[in-house]
């Protein structure tokens, strides 16, 4: 049995192979190989995410004149709460901010307080959809009534269902911090949900766009 | 009648109306139930239950997960085929037919499905998992444990499938579902919603698949190994992830939308408050167009290995199929109208998207001078993989002559849902995708079971299954000329359709005999097949041959430095030209003690098993608008994620020695 | 030499040449009902209209590029594979061996270059004849028959003529006859084969189709889109007559038919099969009067932006041009 060596075989370990030489400069949650590709992966999982709500946009716009005998866009919308909502989440996608950056120096305590502020802020956003969507069920609009007002609760109902799943996992993200403190894991887990969150207020401004504003000029 | 009585009438009705109580199913329930004791009694007495569990249900190595993914791949082949020998017996027989309409609508709607979803995707997930870690030099996927989870994803929605079958009713509106016929108004009961429900489950899991190779392809490469120096396969896999995940959230929206119409009483897709059927068939075929892509492209990536490998050639023409394969993975999304010009779309548009699906034959046509040339200057060498490619030449060739003549408009009127379509379309899928896997799975299947499958037994299983492709569809293409179309399940005689759906349906039956002996095959090598000692029996020029057969599990004891393309051929080639060796030498790679260290593989778990199973019972319960059973299964569903979210004990660390005893029984210790 | 194993089976059977019996075979059993059935089965290559004309026009013109195309690659790999295949005894090789070839930038141009004009001259008269096919012909107005596909059955309705049939159509021969598509039922597609291809019939949308007939006679059309349980059932029949035959066919209908009422249209939309009928008149409102995207201007087919494309409106002006039924 002829053998070869296998020349210029590097010798490295899996995950820790390729740490870049410049791992000191880098944030906590990059500077782990294991943690860096988990973060592509969580960039993957926000393109398949924007599809999906492509898609939603993209049937909204379509459905948006099938009124049946239901509410116009005009009829229904009223930007009151709207603009409390946007505000809410607008600034929650700021205090999010804040977590990242409280967790890159150290901060500990400034983080969580940034995160339970940033909570307490996507919880409001929350109540105040819900106290939108039950107004307008209450007045007869709901999801049985046309196709518009189908396309319109799932395309907002999705986006508020990502928002409360957002604030679900940030529960658990303050409970496993407490236990573990911040290491390169969670670490990476705060960073991902502050890109999950800064995604949601993009999403949010383009329903409020498109969907309020564009709803309410006609 | 007292309550308990009652609600068991109900039960029954409602999970065995008749349309489950014919005989094709009753026979099928017992034959099922048969297999299954006999699974059950086997693997009792062979204390093989523990086994089963600890070496497969909970793994999380991608090999294992590739050959379980291989598993299902060809038993949902055999369901599929069967399926399509009880239409193709109704079509022959239209004065007698054999099944109901009911009956056969439902076959044809399976069929499809499960050939697609349930079949040609976890084929070629087998082989992205079997070979592509191996290919790049990585020790796994990015994310070992979500590869366990879109498997289990996958199996589970594929097992809410075929339970349809028995249970309930089955689907019966055709694979692309069309509303207003998916909706209760048209399609009471539960076979839609286990459409609905299967697909949604198993696309997650896809989608999950498309991100992690994506990742893995994107960032576990090893040193040295470029993009530009991957192998063809790894770039398919590159694409058609991306694919993936641009493709299946337009689906996902669709199907959800439906099950929304059927269950919470929206109106996508109703026929009134202002529901829009078209806008179902847009946004399917958004997906449904780059699907086709997603299941030729690895194809097309298996075949420019195996042209390589058994041409003893270097592949033609190497940057242009990388360019030809992307502008394919893009083109892919701007033509999906072409599944609807006859839907009122306007000339502009239709002419539009009918110039835009021609141009996709452009680098289609690239990549098959390419594949000649690849022989041209060689020396092929007839395997039964080689054997698969050269037949998928000319096959795909046709099909996609015949796609061309689809694509040109006016005459798409006349062709559209005939059975010219049906022809064309099986040409692409079974000369295109079905080849190429095979091709695949006879080609890698040392690598994955460490001996090869006998090539005489191959061979005639594949002139079987080549010729009897041929008499199949041959004739669907005149069928599609006389006016036959689609989905028919019988039809008058006298407009000369008979002698040509006889004709095909024996070509159905060959191919059903080649399948046998494809099984056959399998079954003998698992017992005599020669063993592969090498690891390198076909002299392979990419990185996955340099490993013994089987792979071990931590795949490279080292990770290889990647300085060209064909790495593995490369290192031959040096060491051929260094000790004259003649050129079907097969040495063997050995690594220095003191370069192997110590490392982590992904350990065992079994939540991805329960994950799976969870979204089984939440499926269930939606199917059957039982909400309390999909509550169980919803909180399945989130205590599992929970705890998994929490278990942060990823890794299993594997000390150097051990390693470098595993490489020294292996014989690739260098002392 | 030590090590180098020889491959053992994997090799066995190089340098013979494929067998080609199979493939005899199979090529025998797919063209012997080809010749035995040549003829008038295959509705496509008999076209009796100028819109079948047309689509079998460009589908020969297609096919016989693609033909060549596709013969040239077979001669290609034909030649690949004889020329280059290995032999048993490797000295008595006479194709060079080339391991390292692996590019020619001006053969890989070649076939790019080469698809794309033959794809060119494909694409050129496709845009220009789906553009043709789209309008009804001007001169002289088309006769307009509006088709309800039903669970599983045809509805015709001729507005200009006040008739409506169940699963045949009659209309005139040599003059083109425009059918505005809609479904009160699952999706249908209406297919005449011999008369042209086929245009979905959708719930919610009206699309249009128009068809000749250029000779008098009886062409059979089915259902091209699956619709259910009976949708194999959705034959009918468009009987072509001679302008005096149609015209002495709608006098006739009148004198003897029965006029629809509403519960007979009812009747129609309970889901089952039906024979033949014939009505000398149908209730208003039973065909949809918005169509999505399309217009009818002067008896032609338009595409239009938003609303209802002024169809309401313009139907009136159609109908009453078609009051004549020997027609303009």
């Amino acid at each position: 049995m002829s053998s070869i060596p296998l020349e210029g075989a590097v010798s490295a370990a899996w995950p820790e192979a390729h740490t870049p030489e410049a791992a000191e400069a880098l944030p906590l949650e990059f500077a782990d190989q294991e943690q860096s590709i988990a973060i592509t992966g969580f960039w993957m999982f926000l393109v398949t995410d924007l599809l999906i709500f492509a898609s939603l946009f993209a049937a909204y716009a379509v459905y948006r004149p099938m009124i049946a005998s239901g509410p116009s866009a005009q009829q229904l919308f009223h930007l009151g709460p709207t603009l409390l909502e946007t505000l809410l989440l607008l600034t929650s996608s700021f205090t999010v901010g804040l977590v990242v950056w409280s967790m890159r120096r150290g901060h500990r305590r400034a983080m969580v307080g940034w995160m339970v502020i940033t909570l307490l802020l996507g919880a409001g956003f929350v109540a105040t959809e819900l106290h939108e969507f039950f107004g307008d069920v209450a007045l007869g609009a709901s999801w049985h009534t046309s196709a518009f007002l189908s396309a319109f609760f799932l395309l907002v109902g999705t986006h508020g269902l990502h928002v409360t799943f957002g604030i679900l996992w940030a529960l658990a993200l303050l409970i496993q911090v407490a236990r573990k403190g911040i290491n390169s894991i969670t670490a990476r887990k705060i960073y991902t949900f502050s890109l999950y969150w800064h995604f949601l207020d993009i999403i949010w401004v383009f329903i409020l766009s498109i969907v309020y504003l564009g709803g309410k000029i006609g | 009648m007292t309550p308990m009585p009652h609600f068991a009438v109900y039960l029954i009705h409602t999970l065995f109306p008749p349309d489950v109580r014919r005989p094709t199913e009753i026979g099928a329930d017992v034959m099922m139930g048969v297999v299954a004791i006999w699974i059950f009694v086997h693997m009792t007495r062979h204390h093989r239950w523990g086994w089963l569990w600890h070496e497969w249900f909970t793994t999380v190595d991608h090999k294992k997960i590739g050959v379980m993914y291989l598993v299902a791949a060809l038993i949902m082949l055999f369901r599929g085929g069967i399926d399509a020998l009880m239409m193709r017996t109704n079509l022959a027989l239209p004065l007698h037919p054999v099944i109901s309409a009911e009956e056969y609508n439902e076959v044809f709607t399976t069929h499809g499905v499960i050939m697609i979803f349930f079949m040609a995707m976890p084929f070629i997930f087998a082989l992205f998992n079997a070979v592509i870690p191996l290919m790049i030099g990585a020790r796994d996927v990015a994310f070992p444990r979500l590869n366990a989870v879109s498997f289990w994803l996958f199996a589970f929605g594929a097992a809410l499938f075929n339970v349809a079958f028995v249970v309930g009713g089955s689907p019966n509106a055709g694979w692309t579902a069309y509303p207003p016929l998916t909706e209760l108004a048209y399609n009471p009961g539960p076979g839609l919603n286990y459409y609905l429900m299967a697909l949604i489950i198993s696309g997650i899991g896809t989608t999950i698949t498309g991100l992690n190779f994506l990742v893995t392809v994107l960032r576990l490469r090893a040193p040295g190994m470029t993009l530009m120096r991957m192998p063809m396969f790894v770039w398919s896999a590159l694409n058609t992830s991306a694919l993936i995940l641009f493709a299946f959230p337009p689906l996902t929206v669709a199907l959800l939308m439906t099950l929304l119409d059927r269950t919470a009483g929206t109106h996508f897709f109703t026929m009134g408050g202002g529901g829009m059927p078209m806008m179902y068939v847009n946004l399917f075929w958004l997906f449904g167009h780059p699907e086709v892509y997603i299941v030729v492209l690895p194809a097309f990536g298996v075949f420019s290995e195996v042209f390589a490998t058994f041409s003893r050639k270097r592949l033609f023409g190497y940057d242009s199929m990388v360019l030809s394969m992307t502008a394919i993975m893009v083109l892919a999304y701007g033509t999906w109208v072409h599944h609807f010009f006859t839907m009122g779309a306007g000339p502009a548009v239709n002419a539009f998207f009918g110039v835009s699906t021609m141009l996709i034959a452009i680098p289609t046509g690239v990549k098959i001078f390419n594949w000649i040339f690849t022989m041209w200057g060689g020396r092929v060498r007839f395997t039964v993989a080689m054997l698969y490619a050269m037949a998928f030449i000319p096959t795909f060739i046709l099909g996609g002559a015949t796609g061309i003549l689809l694509a040109t408009v006016p005459a798409d009127y006349q062709l559209h849902n005939s059975y010219f379509l049906v022809a064309h379309f099986h040409t692409m899928l079974i000369g295109g995708t079905v080849f190429g896997l095979l091709a695949g799975m006879y080609y890698w299947w040392p690598k994955m079971f460490g001996y090869s499958l006998r090539e005489s037994q191959g061979k005639l299983a594949f002139w079987l299954f080549a010729s009897g492709f041929w008499v199949t569809f041959g004739p669907q293409y005149l069928l599609g000329f006389s006016g036959m179309t689609r989905r028919m399940d019988t039809y008058p005689l006298g407009l000369g359709w008979h002698s040509l759906n006889v004709v095909s349906t024996v070509g159905a039956f060959i191919m059903g005999a080649a399948f046998l002996i494809l099984v056959y095959n399998v079954l003998w090598s698992m017992r005599h097949g020669v063993r592969d000692q090498t690891g390198d029996p076909w002299n392979g020029r990419t990185l996955e041959w340099s490993l013994p057969s089987p792979v071990p599990e931590y795949n490279f004891a080292c990770l290889p430095t990647v300085g060209e393309r064909d790495a593995w051929w490369g290192v031959k080639e040096a060491f051929r030209r260094e000790t004259g060796a003649d050129e079907d030498a097969a040495p063997t790679p050995q690594v220095r003690a003191e370069d192997i260290r110590g490392l982590h593989l992904p350990r065992n778990t079994a939540y991805p098993f329960f994950l799976g199973a969870s979204f089984f019972v939440f499926g269930f319960g939606v199917v059957f608008t039982w909400w309390i059973i999909a509550a169980i299964g919803f909180a399945g569903i989130a205590c599992t994620l929970v705890y998994a979210w929490f278990d942060h004990d990823e890794h299993l660390p594997m000390p150097a020695d051990e390693v470098r005893h595993h490489e020294a029984t292996l014989g690739r210790l260098l002392a | 030499m030590s090590g180098s194993a020889r491959r053992g089976e994997t090799n066995r059977g190089t340098g013979r040449p494929p067998t080609v019996r199979p493939l005899l075979w199979a090529g025998l059993c797919a063209v012997a009902p080809l010749l035995a059935g040549c003829g008038k089965a295959y509705v496509f290559f008999h076209p009796q209209g100028p819109v079948a004309k047309t689509e079998l026009h460009l589908f020969v013109l297609a096919s016989l590029i693609m033909g060549a195309v596709t013969l040239i690659v077979f001669a290609l790999v034909a030649v690949a594979v004889v020329r280059f295949r290995e032999r048993t005894n490797r000295s008595a090789r006479t194709a060079p061996y080339t391991p390292e070839y692996g590019d020619n930038r001006p053969l890989e141009l070649l076939w790019f270059l080469i698809p794309a004009a033959v794809l060119a001259v494909i694409a050129i008269p496709t845009v220009t004849q789906t553009f043709r096919l789209a309008h009804v012909p001007t001169g002289g107005d088309p006769l307009v028959v509006d088709v309800t596909s039903l669970s599983w059955k045809w509805l015709f309705q001729e507005p200009g003529q006040h008739i409506a049939t169940v699963n045949y159509v009659v209309i005139p021969a040599g003059k083109p006859v425009l059918f505005r598509l809609t479904a009160d039922s699952a999706m249908n597609a209406f297919w005449v084969p011999e008369l042209g291809g086929m245009e979905y019939n959708m719930p919610g949308e009206v699309l249009p189709l128009w068809l000749e007939a250029d000779e008098p006679g009886t062409y059979w059309g089915h259902s091209g889109q699956f619709s259910g349980v009976d949708f194999e059932k959705m034959f009918f029949t468009v009987r072509a007559l001679s302008a005096q035959g149609f015209s002495a066919w709608v006098q006739q209908v009148h004198r003897t038919a029965k006029p629809m009422t509403m519960s007979a249209y009812n009747r129609l939309l309970v889901f089952g099969t039906t024979g033949e009928q014939t009505y000398s008149s149908y209730p208003p409102g039973t065909f949809p009067s918005q169509a999505s995207g399309f217009g009818l201007v002067g008896g032609h087919y338009v595409p239009v932006t938003g609303g209802d494309g002024g169809m309401a409106t313009s139907l009136t002006a159609t109908a009453a041009a078609n009051a004549d039924p020997a027609g303009a």
